[in-house]
Formats: C-alpha cells, sequence, structure tokens
C-alpha cells in the first residue's frame, strides 16, 4: 500500500512542476514523421528571404513575359503593362498573369526581383507547366516535421497548447505507469497458490481516501485553469489581422481575400495574424488545419471565427472535421488517384514569405479573368469544386461526368429529356435542381451569384473541350 | 460427490429450474420470468454484437489502404453509421443492464423477480422493434449521418432518417421503461436487514444507471421526435433555412449522450466492483467511496454535454463552464480506479477469465480516463476534437471498458443463469486476445489523431497508412477473440460441464440461489450475509465453494450458533419460548446430523439411519424441550412449517400476479 501512495505522490509532484515549468521533452521515440521529401522542405524557408519586393515592377514582367513564349496560352499579357501594385484592382493587374499561365520554365528568366518564388518553388516541381507560381507552393508535398505526438506547431498562439498536450502525456504516462505497476505487482505478489490464503487488511481508510481524492482534484483544477488560459489565446485575436471569409460547401472551401480574390486554397501571409469569419452553404463543415491548431466548426447563416499567426511559410494540411456527406473525406480534392480513388492532392494552407501574399493577391485577381475561355473554365472547375462530384474522364461520382456531355441529350428525373446545350449547363449551374439528370441525387448547390459572368462562359467552353 | 452434496448449502434442489420450468417458444416469448427476458435480451445484444462487430471490420479492412479498397463515400459511410448505431444503441446502452442486469440484478436483491414483470417483458419486445427498425434502414438505402444524426446534415440527406429515428425512439422507452422497473425494484424489494449499504456495488451501479435512464432518456425521445416532425413537416426547429438552430440538435442530442455514456460505463464499474472483490477474496476497498462515486458520477454526467461541442460555437463562457465542470467528472473515476487497486492489496488473486478481464478493465478504464483530460482541456480540445483521437478515446470508454466489463460479468455470472460452465482455458485466451487486440487497435489510433487524422475518412493521407494497418490487425485480432468468446458460451449452453451453485466463492446473494436458479430464483429465503466478507467461504474442490457456517438450509441451526457464539444477531428474536426450543432441538439434530454423515463418509462408510434418530432423540433429550423428533421427515415437516415469514428471516415475499403463477 505506502507503495502506491509513494507512486502516487510522486506523480502529483512531478505534474505540478510539468504544468509549472518548461515543457517536458517531446516522446520522440518514434522519430521524425516529415511527409514532404527532404527536398521540398528545405526550399521553403530559404525563399522566405528573397522576395522583400512585393510591388511587380512592370518592366521586370516585360522582361518574363518575352521570355516565356511557351506560356502561349495567356492571351496578350502586353497589352496591359502597367501593374497595380497594391493588387486591389483585379483586372488591371493583367500582365501578372504570364507569370501563373507561363510555364514552369519561364518563371525563373523574370526570377531577377519579379517571382523570386516561381524561382524557388518552380524549380522542384518542375514540369507542371501553365500553373501559376502560388499553385506550384500549394501543389508541393505537405511540409510536416515535429515529434512521434503532433506536427510542429507553426501558430504561435498555440504553443501553450502543445505545452499542455506534452504535459498531460507525461502526466498520464505516470498515472497509466504507476497503476499498471501497482495491478500487474499485486497480481503477481498475491497470486492465489497453494496454501496462500488473503492477509487481513483495512477494508477502508479515509484519509488514504480522501488523499487520492484530493490529489486527483489539485491536479484537475491546475489542468482547468491553464487550459482556459491557453485557450483563450488560441480564440483571440488582436484588433489587427488579415481577415478572410470561409465559404464551405459539399466538398469544396471558398476563400475570399479582401480584394475579392477567391481560391480554395489558404493562402496568408506569415508571421501576420490571420482572422476567418466563416460560414457554410448547407450543412456543418468544420476548418482544420492540423499544423496551425486550429479547429472551428462552419455552421450555415451564422458566422464564427478562427484565428492564427503562422510562424513559417510552407505548405500546410487543410481538412474538414466534420462529417458533411458524401465526400467529406476528400473535401475540396483536386485530384485523385484513377485506380484507388484516393486523393493525391487536397486544398491546402499556404503560408507565404514576407511580401508574397500581396504578390498572390495581385497575379491570382488578374489570372482570373485574363485566361482563354477554356483554362478559366478548368481553373473554376478544380478551384469551385466541380471536381468533387463530376469527372473529366468520363467515370460517373455524385453527379454526372462532364466528359463528351456537351450537346448530347439526357434524361431529366421527371421523365423528359433535355439537350445539354449553353443554357442548360447555364441554368444547371444557377438552379441545379430545375432539371435534374436522371439517377443522380439533387445536392449540388446553386452557384448563383458566386461566378462572374467570364466563368461561367469559361466552364460551358471547359465542357465543350472535353470530347 | 457425497461430501459435497452434504456440504452444499441447500442441498439437492427440488424444484425445476427456470429453463425447464415451462417449455416452448410460447414460454419463453411471453414469459415475465426475469431471468428469461434478461436471456433473450442477451441474445438480441449478443447477435448484435457480432453484427456491430462485422461493420467494425469492414470499416476497418477499408482503411487498410488509402483509397478504395472495396467500400467508399457514400458506403463506406453507411458502415460506420451502422457500425455506431448498433453497438451504441443496441449492444452497450442495455448491454449490462438489461440483459445481466436483469438476469442477476433481483436475485442480489434476494427478491424474486423485478417489480414490473409485464414491463420488463414490453420493455424487451420495445428494444426488438426499435432493433428491427435500425436494421430496416438497410433495404431503405441505408442511413449515413453517424449515429450523432447531426443537423442539418440529417435533414437533408435522402436516406432513411425517420425509420431510424423511429427506431431510436422506441429503444429510448425500452431504456426508459427498464430504469423505472430497476428503480423500483431496489427501493422495494430489498430484504429487510438489507439497507442501502449492504447493497452490492452492482445494485448501486444499476441503481444510478436507472436514475440516468429514467431522467435523461426522454430528452433523446424529445429531440429525435422533433427532428422527424421538421423532416416531415418542415417546420423550422433545427434547419437555419428554416429560422431553426442546428447547434440546438448538438445540445439536446448531447444532453442525452453524454449521460448515456456514463449509461454505458456506470453498471461496467458496477460488475468490475463484484468481480474484482470475489477473485481477490477481499471486501471491495472503500465500499462507501465507489457507492457514493456512482451516484455523483451519474449527477455530473447531466451537466457535461457542452464539451462535445467546444468548436461548435458555442459561446466561450460555455466552454469554460463546461471544461470547468468536466473535469469535476475525472475525481470519482479516479476515485473508483484507487479503490479498486486497492483492494487486490493482500488478496488471494485467483486469475480466472473475469478477472482476467476485469484486471484488462482496470488498465483500459485508465488510459479512457486520462485521455479524457486532454480532451477536457479546452485549447487541446480544439486539435483534437472530431480526430481519431477521440475515436480511441471514447472506444477505450465504451468499448475498452464497458464491453470487456460486460464480457467480465457475462463470464462470470454465465454458470449461476445457465447452469453450464464455459471452458475456462478458452476463456482465459480470449480474455487476453481481447485485451491485445483492442489495445493494438485503438493506441495507435491515439497517435494517428494527435497529427491531425479526421474521423470518418474512408481516404486518408499516406502518412497514416502505418498507424491504420496496425489498427485493423488489431481489430481483427480483437473480433476473433469476441467471436470465439461468444461461440464458446453458446456451445457451453448445450455441452458445458455442469456448474456448482458458487463455483467462484461469491458472497452476495446470487450465490445462494440454486444453479440455475428456480423460477422465483430461491426455494429457501436467502441469508444476508456480511456483504464481501469472504472469511466463511471454502473452496473444497475446484470450483466449487461452500459455506462454513451452512446455515443456508437450516434457520434455526443458524440461530442456534449465532446466540451460541453471541454473533451475528438473535434471529430468534420475538419468538415464544417454544419456538426457540423447537429450534433448538432442530439445530443440535442438525449438527449431530452433519457430523456423522461427514465422518462415516470421510471413512467411506455408509450412514445408519437409525444413527440419526437416536442422535435426535438424545438432542431433544439434552434440550429439554420435551418434544420428540423421531425422524428426519418430521424435522423438514417441521421447518418447512416454519420458513415464510418465520422468525428467522425477513423475507419480503411480494405479490406475485395470478398469470405469473400459471407458468408453473
Amino acid at each position: 500500500m505506502k507503495s502506491i501512495i509513494r507512486c502516487l505522490v510522486l506523480a502529483a509532484f512531478v505534474v505540478a512542476a510539468g504544468s509549472a515549468s518548461a515543457q517536458p521533452a517531446p516522446q520522440g521515440s518514434g522519430g521524425q514523421t516529415t511527409t514532404g521529401t527532404a527536398g521540398s522542405a528545405a526550399v521553403a524557408p530559404e525563399k522566405g528571404t528573397a522576395p522583400i519586393v512585393p510591388p511587380v515592377s512592370p518592366a521586370d514582367k516585360g522582361a518574363a513575359q518575352g521570355t516565356g513564349p511557351e506560356g502561349a496560352q495567356s492571351p496578350g499579357p502586353s497589352t496591359q503593362p502597367t501593374g497595380s501594385p497594391d493588387g486591389a484592382g483585379g483586372s488591371d493587374a493583367g500582365s501578372a498573369a504570364n507569370v501563373g499561365s507561363a510555364a514552369g520554365s519561364a518563371a525563373p528568366a523574370g526570377a531577377g526581383s519579379a517571382a523570386p518564388a516561381g524561382a524557388g518553388s518552380a524549380a522542384p516541381a518542375g514540369g507542371q507547366a501553365g500553373v501559376a507560381w502560388y499553385d506550384v507552393l500549394a501543389n508541393k508535398p505537405i511540409e510536416e516535421s515535429g515529434t512521434f505526438w503532433m506536427p510542429k506547431s507553426v501558430n504561435e498562439a498555440a504553443d501553450d497548447s502543445d505545452l499542455m498536450f506534452y504535459s498531460v502525456l507525461a502526466l498520464s504516462a505516470i498515472f497509466f505507469f504507476a497503476i499498471t505497476i501497482a495491478v500487474v505487482y499485486f497480481a503477481v505478489k498475491y497470486r492465489h497458490r497453494p496454501g496462500h490464503k488473503p492477509q487481513p487488511s483495512a477494508a477502508h481508510n479515509d484519509a488514504l481516501e480522501i488523499t487520492w481524492t484530493v490529489i486527483p482534484t489539485i491536479i484537475v483544477v491546475f489542468l482547468f485553469w491553464y487550459g482556459w488560459r491557453s485557450y483563450i489565446r488560441v480564440v483571440t485575436p488582436p484588433q489587427k489581422a488579415v481577415e478572410i471569409q470561409v465559404l464551405a460547401w459539399r466538398w469544396n472551401w471558398q476563400f475570399t481575400h479582401a480584394n475579392g480574390v477567391t481560391d480554395s486554397d489558404l493562402h496568408v501571409p506569415v508571421n501576420t495574424p490571420v482572422r476567418l469569419v466563416m460560414t457554410s452553404k448547407d450543412v456543418l463543415h468544420s476548418f482544420y488545419a492540423p499544423a496551425m491548431r486550429v479547429k472551428q466548426d462552419l455552421v450555415p447563416r451564422r458566422y464564427t471565427y478562427a484565428w492564427f499567426k503562422a510562424t513559417k511559410p510552407g505548405t500546410y494540411r487543410l481538412t474538414c472535421a466534420e462529417y458533411c456527406g458524401t465526400s467529406h473525406a476528400q473535401m475540396a480534392c483536386l485530384e485523385t488517384d484513377k485506380h484507388t480513388g484516393s486523393c493525391l492532392r487536397r486544398a491546402v494552407v499556404v503560408v507565404h514569405s514576407p511580401g508574397d501574399y500581396e504578390r498572390y493577391l495581385a497575379d491570382k485577381a488578374a489570372n482570373m479573368l485574363n485566361m482563354a475561355p477554356v483554362d478559366l473554365g478548368k481553373l473554376v472547375y478544380e478551384k469551385k469544386g466541380c471536381n468533387a462530384c463530376h469527372t473529366v474522364d468520363g467515370s460517373a461520382r455524385v453527379g454526372p461526368t462532364w466528359k463528351g456531355s456537351f450537346g448530347t441529350t439526357v434524361p431529366l428525373s421527371d421523365g423528359t429529356s433535355a439537350k445539354v446545350d449553353e443554357n442548360y449547363i447555364r441554368e444547371s449551374m444557377m438552379a441545379p435542381q430545375a432539371k435534374l439528370h436522371q439517377g443522380y441525387p439533387p445536392s449540388m448547390p446553386s452557384f448563383e451569384g458566386q461566378l462572374k459572368e467570364k466563368e461561367i462562359e469559361g466552364v460551358i467552353e471547359y465542357m465543350k473541350s472535353l470530347k | 460427490m457425497a461430501t459435497t452434496a452434504n456440504r452444499q448449502p441447500d442441498g439437492p434442489v427440488k424444484e425445476p429450474d427456470f429453463l425447464h420450468v415451462t417449455r416452448g417458444l410460447r414460454s419463453w416469448l411471453l414469459t415475465l420470468d426475469h431471468k428469461r427476458i434478461g436471456m433473450m435480451y442477451l441474445c438480441g445484444i449478443l447477435i448484435s454484437l457480432i453484427v456491430g462487430g462485422a461493420f467494425a471490420l469492414i470499416v476497418r479492412t477499408e482503411l487498410w489502404a488509402p483509397g478504395k479498397l472495396f467500400v467508399s463515400g457514400d458506403t463506406y459511410n453507411n458502415f460506420f453509421t451502422l457500425h455506431g448505431a448498433v453497438m451504441v444503441f443496441l449492444v452497450i446502452i442495455p448491454g449490462i443492464p438489461a440483459a445481466l442486469g436483469n438476469i442477476i440484478m433481483p436475485i442480489q436483491l434476494g427478491a424474486p423477480d423485478v417489480a414490473f414483470p409485464r414491463l420488463n417483458l414490453a420493455s424487451f419486445y420495445l428494444w426488438v422493434a426499435g432493433a428491427l427498425l435500425l436494421v430496416l434502414t438497410i433495404p431503405f438505402g441505408s442511413l449515413d449521418t453517424g449515429w450523432t444524426l447531426y443537423t442539418p446534415y440529417s435533414l437533408e440527406t435522402k436516406t432513411p432518417v425517420l425509420i431510424a429515428v423511429s427506431g431510436v425512439f422506441l429503444l429510448g422507452f425500452s431504456s426508459i421503461f427498464t430504469g423505472l422497473n430497476f428503480l423500483v425494484t431496489i427501493h422495494k424489494f430489498r430484504p429487510q436487514g438489507m439497507g442501502w449499504f449492504q447493497l452490492p456495488l452492482n445494485v448501486w451501479a444499476i441503481y444510478a444507471t436507472a436514475i440516468m435512464q429514467v431522467l435523461a432518456t426522454p430528452v433523446l425521445g424529445i429531440t429525435v421526435l422533433l427532428l422527424a416532425v421538421e423532416r416531415f413537416a418542415h417546420i423550422g426547429i433545427f434547419d437555419p433555412n428554416m429560422g431553426g438552430d442546428p447547434v440546438l440538435f448538438q445540445h439536446f442530442f448531447w444532453f442525452y449522450s453524454h449521460p448515456a455514456v456514463y449509461i454505458m460505463i456506470i453498471p461496467g464499474m458496477g460488475v468490475i466492483s463484484e468481480l474484482i472483490s470475489t477473485f481477490a477474496r477481499k471486501p471491495i476497498f472503500g465500499y462507501r467511496f465507489v457507492a457514493y462515486s456512482s451516484v455523483s458520477l451519474a449527477l455530473l454526467s447531466f451537466i457535461v454535454w457542452g464539451h462535445h461541442m467546444f468548436v461548435s460555437g458555442q459561446s466561450r463562457l460555455a466552454n469554460m463552464v463546461f471544461s470547468a465542470l468536466t473535469f469535476t467528472v475525472g475525481i470519482p473515476s479516479a476515485i473508483k480506479v484507487f479503490n479498486w487497486v486497492a483492494t487486490l492489496y493482500k488478496g488471494d488473486i485467483r486469475l480466472k477469465t473475469p478477472m482476467l478481464y476485469a484486471l484488462g478493465f482496470l488498465l483500459l478504464f485508465t488510459i479512457g480516463g486520462l485521455t479524457g483530460l486532454f480532451l477536457g482541456i479546452l485549447s487541446v480540445d480544439v486539435h483534437l476534437h472530431d480526430t481519431y483521437f477521440v475515436v480511441a478515446h471514447f472506444h477505450y470508454v465504451m468499448m475498452g471498458s464497458t464491453l470487456v466489463a460486460f464480457l467480465g460479468a457475462l463470464h462470470y455470472w454465465y454458470p449461476k443463469f445457465t447452469g453450464k460452465m464455459y471452458p475456462e482455458s478458452l476463456g482465459q485466451l480470449c480474455s487476453l486476445g481481447v485485451f491485445f487486440g483492442f489495445n493494438l487497435t485503438f493506441l495507435p489510433q491515439f497517435v494517428m489523431g494527435s497529427r491531425g487524422m479526421p474521423r470518418r475518412y474512408w481516404d486518408y493521407d499516406p502518412q497514416y497508412q502505418i498507424f491504420h494497418q496496425l489498427s485493423t490487425i488489431g481489430a481483427y485480432v480483437l473480433g476473433i477473440s469476441i467471436f470465439i468468446s461468444v461461440v464458446s458460451l453458446f456451445w457451453s449452453f448445450k455441452y458445458g460441464k455442469k456448474a456448482p451453485r458458487n463455483p467462484w466463492g461469491g458472497s452476495s446473494l446470487e450465490w445462494q440461489a440454486p444453479t440455475p436458479p428456480t423460477l422465483y430464483n430461491f426455494e429457501n429465503p436467502p441469508v444476508l450475509h456480511e456483504l464481501y466478507n469472504y472469511d466463511d467461504l471454502e473452496e473444497i474442490e475446484p470450483d466449487v465453494w461452500v459455506r462454513n457456517t451452512p446455515i443456508e438450509d437450516a434457520p434455526a441451526r443458524a440461530d442456534a450458533i449465532a446466540r451460541q457464539t453471541g454473533a451475528v444477531a438473535d434471529h430468534t428474536h420475538g419468538a415464544s419460548l417454544k419456538e426457540k426450543a423447537i429450534s433448538d432441538v432442530h439445530a443440535k439434530a442438525e449438527e449431530v446430523r452433519a457430523e456423522h454423515k461427514l465422518t462415516e463418509t470421510s471413512h467411506g462408510r455408509p450412514v445408519d439411519p437409525a444413527k440419526i434418530d437416536q442422535d435426535f432423540k438424545d438432542a431433544a433429550k439434552v434440550s429439554g424441550a420435551g418434544e420428540v423428533m423421531p425422524t428426519a421427515e418430521k424435522v423438514e415437516e417441521v421447518e418447512a412449517k416454519d420458513k415464510p415469514g418465520s422468525v428467522t428471516q425477513g423475507w419480503d415475499v411480494p405479490e406475485v400476479p395470478s398469470d405469473d403463477k400459471e407458468k408453473k
């Protein structure tokens, strides 16, 4: 009996020490758990130093233009040589489009000052022809280093919560091993064998029992208090923060930035508080970025908030943590494996080096309106989540495939049929339930007000191109 | 066997046991006997367990690799929903209280049945109806909402939510009726002399559970009713598009479902108290602390529901309050674990199958409880909420603790209610398989969860694959172990070795009942002994225990011994002089007879009846009662006359409904 008490008292001391003082050594027995390749992990931090100059000089852009002829899909970029430095007026930053739609090899050409990030990241991801530099960043493998237990936190506000996690882990380990040792020791020492009899001992002992009531009580009071304090840090954003609107629906994210740029990847600046104002279009979703330690449900017709201050540029995971139906597991999946259906590329959080965030806003805004309609349509397909339900390879998912659908006549759920033409496609986007393709569930949300005119045209053109 | 038979407290059983008192399917389906109802529950629950387990294995198999192996998307969602709904509503909630509680609890009280036998049967059929409705969802497209039925998804999905919630509604009422029945039974059917603190801890736990069942389950009924009304009549309650509040549903749902977690775990704690005490041959350490902690857990469980909703958008003040309250739950849980461990101290520990389950429970529950601390801490919960960490945590509590306790309890009482022993070595092997398989399944899930793997994903990032594979292997070990256990129990029911009355040396009243018990459980009024006192119990051969003070069959003799030694209580208090004299004669004669039989048989010679009669006469002379009992038959006759409502025992014989008598 004394041994138990000794163990418990010891445990209590360690707990008090653990929660009050420094972070206990992480239980790093499992070693590193990086999923990203060593190469890509190494690239990220260096790139953070380069692009201090966010406004892109028109001259440099011109240079980039000239050397990137293989980026042929960008329509007449040189006609608008003046970029808006603040990136707010998306349309007149048009010349930046070439950076986006130029081939990977084109970007380094302008690397002098215009696209340093492109230079840094396009190289390892070579061959991503026609992919914008910021998407190259987003396509990079997820970098995660950390302990056996958790990826390293890149959110300054969550450091306390990690400390709590490891403290409680140590506390739990102590209690668990104390109890296990006691159970095993007793079970062996007092095991039944011939001639062995139970020995008399007290049937209760108030002092002892009060002790082991009071000790856990003290421990949990501490846990509560520090948990509450660190929680307040995790959920209270500073006054000045970059605000990003988050809209979720089945099964995609849409992040809307201050200048109206929307994307299904979340791009944020490093070392800057970012506040998310979130809501959902249909059912509950939950924004979960493990490396940021941020999780918050999105509730339809109500705003919820989250914030973080990322400390290290890089590409981080983003998942939906609240069950939302068929493709919950593949929320905002941009690319799936043909054979297994496994998602190869989900939406991510891209933390930009200083200055790159502004460049992203400008380039993205320009990009979205200066592409060939087919390319724009493809972008909308990927970024607005059409791909969550519609394939372009002929297989059916939640919705009918787009491949070869244009011009066909499809049966409708009310028994009639309709020809897939421009008007049908437009109506299907704006009022999806009006003429429902037979055999598919009426689960598509309306995109009324979500798409610009050009984007709608783009989608139609893109569907036409899928023969 | 002669020795055994002689020292068996009640001697041979004269009445048929409850399994054979009547025959035919009808006699089972319309029975009012709590043991038969309990056994029907048990069969239903074991079948549901295997079905729910099969769903779990489908889910785990799919998770062997990222991407689709054989189910994906909607099908996967159906399977995890079915797994959750079947396991929660059909297996774990009714597992210990409705099945084993029904069979054992009235016997532990020394009662002939529960207070409302018809209500008991009705609650069983409600369970059957609810179970059928849940199964019926499968041909109608199968539910895909998760067992939590969160709105607004459950309002929009095309899957048969209405059928499922009707099933849940009926299951809720089944649970309420069972709880109500047990509350009344425990209040009114305790024998005289059995105060609240002479109740076995299992009964305490069932009492605490019954309080929660009666108070919390109606909220579930109302919630699913509102959900059904909203789906059916489009009245805005939870649907934000109609002015409803989807988070309100979560409040309602967890207001029931959090107490439901304790409806699952507290009966488990009750049986563990019994198992550990019996197999350690020690009174439970700090009985009152353990009893009070059951009730305090039951009460606290009503005010912590909000900790399921820390990231739902509920206010921070609410989060703070719920976090603080949640930690209070840790205290009684910790007390229980410490008390159980302390009970082992200086015991004489027998590692039979039920005890192996009980020790496994201690370790698993400790892990389940400690990982609950992580989730109670607000800032840490933000990271861990809705990840595999939560999945692992609640499986440690609901499965690692409750189901392991259920299996332990099943093995412990199995000989009592079936009259057959299960194969011990196989049982021990399976209990180890369950323990290691379970840990292999769920320990990796903690790591996955803290690394950020969300729940309810059929497709995942390849970095988690190794953990998923370990988990899947563990799940098969676990599933096979449980399956073999269940099959071996069914097998033993027919082919098992005959069980003695008290195979484990238990001290509570059920071990005085015949094995299997008779229709009204006891032939003779059971005699109260000091609870959890094992000093009198002796193992005379493997798995056969008797009391050294064989007072069960001869209350009069017990009184005589009691008076002589000045111990216990004078059960003949208030009896007339003549009655006392008669009881003296009986006592003396019994003693003599017992001695003779013992010595004679131990020398291999038969007992001479004439000699016994002579001893009787001698005894009568010595006692000076002046009345001679010539034969043993006469003694029995007098005793029989004395028994019901006799001076010797406060034995409440409840009114038995007339149709209940008919079944005899």
